[in-house]
Order: C-alpha cells, then sequence, then structure tokens
C-alpha cells in the first residue's frame, strides 16, 4: 500500500496548489504509515521534479513522451491508473483543478474507488477514511466515508496550506501504454492570459457588483488588484451584463473560492453569492447599504461609497508597500 | 444528431441549506426543486444545436417519482423525450453508472451534463460516464460548435482558455457561457405533459462513498466596522491583525 498524488505542470513549472496536493498526499501517507510517490506527466526538468521531495513525495515518477505532452484526461488518467498499479497505491490524491475534474472521476472508475473532490481537511484516521468535502455550493460541508478499497481525492485549492518536510525525492522515468482511442480529444489551442492571477488558486481577490455602475469603472478594482497582487472577480449580475467575463464570476453558480483575503466592493451579498465566497479565510466588504446581508458573513467593513473608499485604499496602499 | 442530457433535480439555489437527524439528513421541508442551473445550460445548447429537424434530445435522470415535475421541465424547455432511472441518486459513481449503462447500447451522438450539480457539486458524472463508456470527456466546457462529425470545443483552464477538437462519439459537461439558459414557453409545458417519460429499473452497484454526516460553515464573529473616513486604516488591519496582505 501506498499513496500516489499527480503533479499537474503548467508549462514545465508545477504551481502553489500542486505543493499542497503534494504535502496533503504526505501527511495521509504518514497516516497510514507508508511512502508518497509522485506522478508528472510532461516535459518537467529534473530540478523542478526534485523540488517535490521538499514536500515529502520520496519518488517521483517522470512520464515525459511526445504523446502525452498535452493534457488529455483520458489518456493521463490511464497513466495514472497504471502508475498506481505498478506503485501499489490505494489512495491517489490530485488537486481540484479545472483539468482535476476531467481527471479525478475517470481514474475513479478505472481503480472501482470512491471520490472524494472538494475535499478541504485530512481523512479521518479511524479507519472508516471520512473525508471533509464542500456542499452545496459552499453552504455546506459532507462528511464523505471512501467505503472502497480504492480511494481517490481531490483537494480544494487554500484547503491545507503547503507544509515542508525534510526529504529528498529520486527520479524514475515510467511509461504505460496509452491507448490510440484516449487520444481523441484533440488540442488546437492554449490561450492564457499570462498577465493573469488565476481565479480558483488565488491566494487574494478583489470582487466588485453592480455597486460600481459600469465596466468603465473597474480600472480602480484592477489597479487595487495588481498593488495587492490579487485576482479580480465579480458578482453574477456584472458576469451576466458582461461587464465582465463569465471566468470572473463567483458564487453558487459561477466559480467557488476560497482565498485568504475576499474583498467585496459594491456587492450586496446575496445567499447564491455568499455561498461561492463563504469558506474565504478573511472577508472585507465595501458597501454604500448598511442593512447589506454581506456585513452579517463579513471581517471587516466599511459603509461608504466605492468610488470614494477604494481610491483611498489604493492610496494607503502604495504608502504601505513604500 | 441524438443527444442524451443528463439531468439532476436539485434545491433552489435560494434554499437555506439545513440538516435533520443529527445533521446525517438534508432537510428537505420546504424545499422547491429545479432543474439544475448548469443542466440547463446543457439542455438549452442541445435544444439549439437539433433546431430546425437537426436532431432529437432525449433527458435522463436518475431520481424516484418525485422528481417528474423536474423532468417535465426539461421537456417543457424543448427536450423531445425523457428517461428516469428509478433509484434514489446515492452517489456520481451510481449515477454515472447507470447512465452509461442506459446509454451503452443507443446511439447517442453527444451527450451533456452540467459543469456541476449545485448540490453536491461532484463535477464527476460527465468523465464517469465517459469512462465507463469509453469515450472521450471534456469538462466545464465554455462553447460548443459541431461541424458534422467533429465538435469544436472551449473548456476552462485556469487563467485561460483550451480550445480542442473531439470526433466521433463524447460527453460534456458545460458551464456558463455554452448557451443562455432557455425558458419554457407555454406551448412547451403544454406539450411536456404528453411527452415520453420512460422510466427504467435501476442496475445494481457497489457502493463507494457513504456521507456519514452534515456540517455547515463555522459562523463568524461580529464585522468591525470602519469609518468610511479612515479607510486606510483597513489596509494596517489586513497587514497587523488580520495578516493577509
Amino acid at each position: 500500500m501506498s499513496v500516489l498524488v499527480y503533479v499537474e505542470q503548467a508549462e514545465g513549472k508545477f504551481k502553489k496548489s500542486v505543493y499542497e496536493a503534494v504535502s496533503y498526499a504526505k501527511a495521509i501517507a504518514d497516516q497510514q504509515s507508508t511512502n508518497l510517490t509522485a506522478i508528472s506527466i510532461g516535459n518537467v526538468a529534473d530540478a523542478e521534479l526534485k523540488e517535490l521531495g521538499k514536500y515529502g513525495a520520496s519518488k517521483v515518477l517522470n512520464v515525459n513522451t511526445d504523446q502525452l505532452k498535452t493534457f488529455v484526461n483520458q489518456a493521463y488518467a490511464s497513466v495514472i491508473a497504471a502508475a498506481a498499479e505498478k506503485e501499489n497505491a490505494n489512495i491517489v490524491v490530485l488537486s481540484n483543478s479545472f483539468s482535476g475534474k476531467g481527471l479525478a472521476p475517470r481514474i475513479a472508475v478505472k481503480l472501482k474507488a470512491g471520490l472524494a473532490d472538494g475535499a478541504v481537511e485530512l481523512p479521518s484516521a479511524d479507519g472508516k477514511f471520512a473525508v471533509k468535502k464542500t456542499a452545496f455550493s459552499g453552504k455546506a460541508f459532507a462528511i464523505t466515508e471512501l467505503t472502497s478499497t480504492n480511494k481517490v481525492i481531490a483537494l480544494n485549492p487554500n484547503a491545507f496550506g503547503v507544509k515542508e518536510s525534510s526529504g529528498d525525492a529520486t527520479i524514475e522515468t515510467f511509461t504505460a501504454d496509452v491507448k490510440q482511442s484516449d487520444l481523441g480529444t484533440v488540442i488546437k489551442d492554449i490561450v492564457r492570459a499570462t498577465d493573469k492571477i488565476s481565479l480558483p488558486d488565488a491566494e487574494l481577490v478583489v470582487s466588485a457588483g453592480r455597486g460600481l455602475k459600469g465596466p468603465e469603472n473597474w480600472g480602480m478594482i484592477e489597479e487595487l488588484a495588481g498593488l495587492l497582487g490579487a485576482a479580480t472577480a465579480c458578482s453574477k449580475p456584472v458576469s451576466d451584463a458582461d461587464w465582465r467575463p463569465h471566468s470572473e464570476h463567483v458564487g453558487q453558480t459561477g466559480i467557488a473560492i476560497s482565498p485568504n483575503l475576499y474583498i467585496a466592493i459594491g456587492i450586496s451579498g446575496a445567499i447564491q453569492h455568499l455561498a461561492g465566497v463563504s469558506s474565504s479565510k478573511v472577508i472585507v466588504v465595501i458597501n454604500k447599504d448598511p442593512e447589506a446581508p454581506f456585513f452579517k458573513v463579513a471581517d471587516y467593513g466599511i459603509v461608504g461609497d466605492a468610488f470614494e473608499i477604494v481610491p483611498k485604499l489604493i492610496e494607503a496602499l502604495k504608502a504601505h508597500k513604500a | 444528431m441524438k443527444i442524451l442530457v443528463c439531468i439532476s433535480n436539485v434545491p433552489d439555489t435560494t434554499t437555506k441549506i439545513t440538516f435533520t437527524n443529527d445533521n446525517t439528513e438534508f432537510n428537505t421541508a420546504g424545499v422547491q426543486y429545479i432543474v439544475n442551473p448548469y443542466d440547463e445550460i446543457a439542455l438549452s445548447r442541445a435544444i439549439e444545436l437539433t433546431e430546425g429537424g437537426k436532431g432529437t434530445v432525449t433527458v435522463i435522470n436518475v431520481g424516484e417519482a418525485s422528481t417528474d415535475p423536474t423532468i417535465r421541465k426539461a421537456l417543457a424547455i424543448g427536450a423531445d423525450d425523457a428517461v428516469r432511472i428509478n433509484a434514489a441518486p446515492r452517489d456520481a459513481y451510481f449515477v454515472a453508472k447507470q447512465i452509461a449503462e442506459y446509454a451503452k447500447d443507443k446511439d447517442f451522438n453527444i451527450i451533456l451534463t452540467g459543469r456541476e450539480s449545485i448540490d453536491y457539486n461532484g463535477n464527476q458524472v460527465a468523465a464517469m460516464v465517459g469512462e465507463f463508456l469509453d469515450i472521450p470527456s471534456i469538462s466545464i466546457i465554455k462553447k460548443l460548435d459541431i461541424d458534422g462529425d467533429t465538435a469544436t470545443i472551449e473548456r476552462e483552464i485556469e487563467g485561460g482558455k483550451e480550445i480542442v477538437t473531439v470526433t466521433g462519439k463524447f460527453i460534456a459537461s458545460c458551464a456558463e457561457g455554452t448557451a443562455e439558459a432557455k425558458i419554457p414557453n407555454m406551448r412547451g409545458i403544454m406539450s411536456a405533459r404528453t411527452k415520453p417519460l420512460n422510466v427504467i429499473e435501476p442496475v445494481a452497484i457497489e457502493e463507494v462513498t457513504k456521507i456519514t454526516k452534515y456540517e455547515t460553515p463555522a459562523p463568524r464573529g461580529t464585522v468591525k466596522l470602519i469609518p468610511a473616513d479612515q479607510a486606510a486604516q483597513l489596509i494596517d488591519l489586513l497587514h497587523t491583525e488580520a495578516k493577509v496582505i
């Protein structure tokens, strides 16, 4: 028995959410008194792979073939399941990222495994392997026992944190047969907004709503986010009105996020919006309506006009950084 | 073109989520059920793609008889017929297996789901059905166009998007952007009553997960209000007290 963690690379690099998944998988391996193996697919330099040792991987399986250069969930699932078999791993951990969401269910079916996605805590150590996961779009958590022999867990970003442990990882080349039919999805193009921080991974998020009155007023939101190193987000009415792209919509029918800091500007806090952001660690609400429901779940609040408050914050932040 | 759309019966988005029986069961008292909003997007795109005699749309739901009103709503929006697998949806694995068992010997060209259900938020069913049927699955798509036997799909990735093509059968889970959700009109509502809704018994499947308890998020303390004319204080507090910047 061992634990296998899939480490998702983007252009040859690992992101914080990957180190977080490795740290989490290491903690599970410790619980089970076993070792942690990582599997990387794609072209990643040895130095970058070695880095995984710092977070607890004792071995890294490196799959670097032309066939598997770009992410195809069907083929990647086959390789990861083959690695789990070879390593005799009955627990597979990965990040609950966009790619992870396309991958974890396929691995679960291949391994006849129960899947806990959106996990926010370690499994219980009482032998029941009960995992706390988000449910009802952030309005609740479901404690889910994985009753099958094999188990797959997809960890939510920012839920566990990165934890360093001492250790070195050995790197091993790994290959697995991939059927041609596993490569049915062909990637034509990848468009990345490289200057922007991706919302699901972001530790800090600045979000704005209808209180901003129009898309032309987002300059100050972007400036504030830029100074903080934060991602920008918005409420549903704003993305519905095409003031901002759908990819920025957080809430029950948008993206659910759990950053360390969520600043909501001109958002009243409808129950559907709160669902997507309530697991943020610190919530700041800026709204001119003192009765806005958002203040009930906020840690810090300012009652006032966004057009006056935000420039003051930008100024204060510039002074703070200087 | 034959499209199968998988729909979930979920609590209305305004529902206050509470639990009963020592927090082991979802409290359904007074809860209104709806077609999962993302599934509505999937259904709407399926209808657009088959409009004008270009194909048919079947909706499938795994649920007990109490979900029939939700299925009728999907028929009112414009699906041609419906199938209900007569079982309480135990978990995504169970639901996906039931759908795959139904679909495996039918000739659906495309299967669509919503990106996730708003109750258990799994985003699991599409990729699981794909694996059970050994066909490509594309998760969290934002655009779907069909040209002959080839689909061009835009899917969301961290900090951007990916454009993929797939030829032949596939399953995809749809997010916002794929289509505008259609609202049923009176004619749709009338005709939904007489459209076929076939009830099929489930196949037996081993249990892989079990929800044993629910928790609600811990309530937050009271908000610390900062006077508007001292807004700059917020930055200090976030730095020294909350320690998040």
